[in-house]
């Protein structure tokens, strides 16, 4: 790996004024599980190395029954999964970050930071997808949100410029009979990337769905929201011709590439599959709550 | 050369001290730095499990993390299992079942196996395939790993 210098400041501030003075030369990370390959890799050179973790907000993982889950971007993945309140209000994205590489990599691996690699095939970006969640971003020039299914805009990259930081996510607050689910498909049980991931959340009214978002990763070169399959079930009683219309449309959403995980056709088809389950699944536990 | 920065650990249950370039992974330090050579290189990627360490009680590939990082951490290899010559009861069963053959699996799933543990003293057979999901060994196969962990974790019950 080619020499670099490594940071690790205390707070927010300390950390927006390395990046003013850095630039396109730094890289922010949390976990490292990606950048680190990627330096060894010769992928990505970055020259200074800034080590966010140690940042109080970026830490905070916050539940408010009326604002929602504010999510620092350091928060790792065993942290979300063992927390009791993510489980109840969110298990999609819990879920999400449960499937995200072995215990190893969870216990280092952060939502923010799947999000700010940048990888179409993210586990927990879908996911943050269909909540509908909204990224917050700082620089020493001031604060900006963007949703977070517009935060990456191709393979690898992001909305993030050289000076910015993410610093949480935040997912609106789950109001009563709404529910999420993330299914994805890997050839194996464990420890696999993405071949299709499919986040679901919905919103009931008795038995009529009041508001319905459809997360899609690996299918295209960026997670993206399947808009139309989404707003295909709102108004819906969510019965199973609804929820096959909208998984026809999700498949028309997507624009998957034959790779050594899977042909492009099979992918559409695992859309369609993993749509119909996710949205299901979503349906099952919104009723229930 | 890049500046070498001095970074104070708790290794092992002992304060220690080391330099370390930044861009020197912990796996790094541990076997080129500190010659404790227990903690294997596989991959580098993430994947075998091979470095497996516990950083703050939690195991995580030593090949994904920095040095510098582990300033003010706890960090526990498989050199810190046996007390002096007394096998961790791991090493012990793990001799016992034969769960091992080249060995250079074994560090990394033991290190798993203690996180387990030390978290969740009963387990079940699914649990411990769970926990060990990132370790990948290519001799043994895993059945006879996995019944050493349980066993082990039936003698303590």
């Amino acid at each position: 790996m080619h020499a670099i210098t490594y940071d690790a400041p205390r707070s927010l501030e300390q950390a927006l004024a390395l990046l003013r003075q850095n630039g396109p030369a730094a890289r922010v990370f949390c976990g490292g599980t990606d950048i680190i390959i990627q330096m060894r890799a010769g992928v990505r050179r970055p020259e200074h190395l800034i080590d966010a973790k140690g940042i109080p907000e970026l830490r905070k993982l916050s539940f408010d029954a009326k604002k929602g889950l504010c999510l620092g971007a350091a928060v790792s993945c065993i942290e979300i999964f063992e927390s009791a309140l993510m489980r109840q209000h969110y298990p999609g994205l819990t879920e999400a970050a449960h499937l995200i590489g072995s215990l190893q990599i969870q216990a280092r691996a952060s939502v923010g930071g799947n999000l700010c690699n940048g990888s179409p095939a993210a586990d927990s970006t879908p996911a943050l997808i269909a909540l509908g969640a909204v990224a917050r971003i700082a620089s020493a020039r001031g604060e900006r949100k963007v949703p977070v299914d517009q935060f990456v805009t191709a393979p690898g990259r992001t909305v993030l410029e050289p000076d910015e930081l993410l610093v949480e996510v935040h997912v609106p607050a789950p109001v009563n009979h709404s529910a999420d689910a993330y299914l994805r498909f890997i050839p194996r049980n464990e420890m696999d990337i993405a071949v299709v991931g499919v986040g679901a959340a919905v919103t009931l009214e008795g038995e009529r769905c009041v508001a319905a978002r459809i997360g899609l990763g690996a299918v295209a070169p960026t997670p993206l929201l399947a808009d139309a399959a989404s707003k295909a079930l709102v108004g819906s009683k969510l019965d199973a011709r609804a929820i096959e219309r909208a998984a026809e449309l999700a498949v028309s959403a997507s624009s998957p590439i034959d790779d050594m995980r899977g042909t492009a056709e099979f992918r559409r088809h695992l859309v369609g599959v993993l749509t119909r389950r996710a949205v299901g699944l979503a349906v099952e536990r919104a009723r229930a709550c | 050369m890049t500046k070498k920065t001095l970074v104070e650990t708790k290794l092992n249950g002992e304060v220690v001290e080391f330099l370390c370039e930044p861009r020197q992974s912990l796996l790094e330090v541990l076997r080129d730095e500190l010659r404790l050579t227990g903690t294997k290189e596989g991959c580098l990627t993430g994947d075998c499990g091979a470095c497996t360490v516990l950083v703050n009680g939690r195991s995580v590939c030593s090949c994904l993390m920095l040095g510098v990082e582990a300033a003010g951490a706890e960090i526990e290899t498989v050199e810190g299992l046996a007390h002096g010559l007394e096998l961790d009861p791991l090493q012990q069963k793990f001799l016992e079942e034969a769960s091992l053959q080249c060995g250079i699996c074994t560090p990394g799933v033991l290190m798993s196996a203690k996180a387990l543990l030390a978290r969740n003293p009963h387990p079940t057979e699914a649990d411990v395939r769970y926990a060990l999901a990132g370790n990948l060994c290519r001799c043994t196969g895993y059945d006879k790993i996995v019944r050493a962990v349980l066993e082990v974790a039936g003698q303590a019950r």
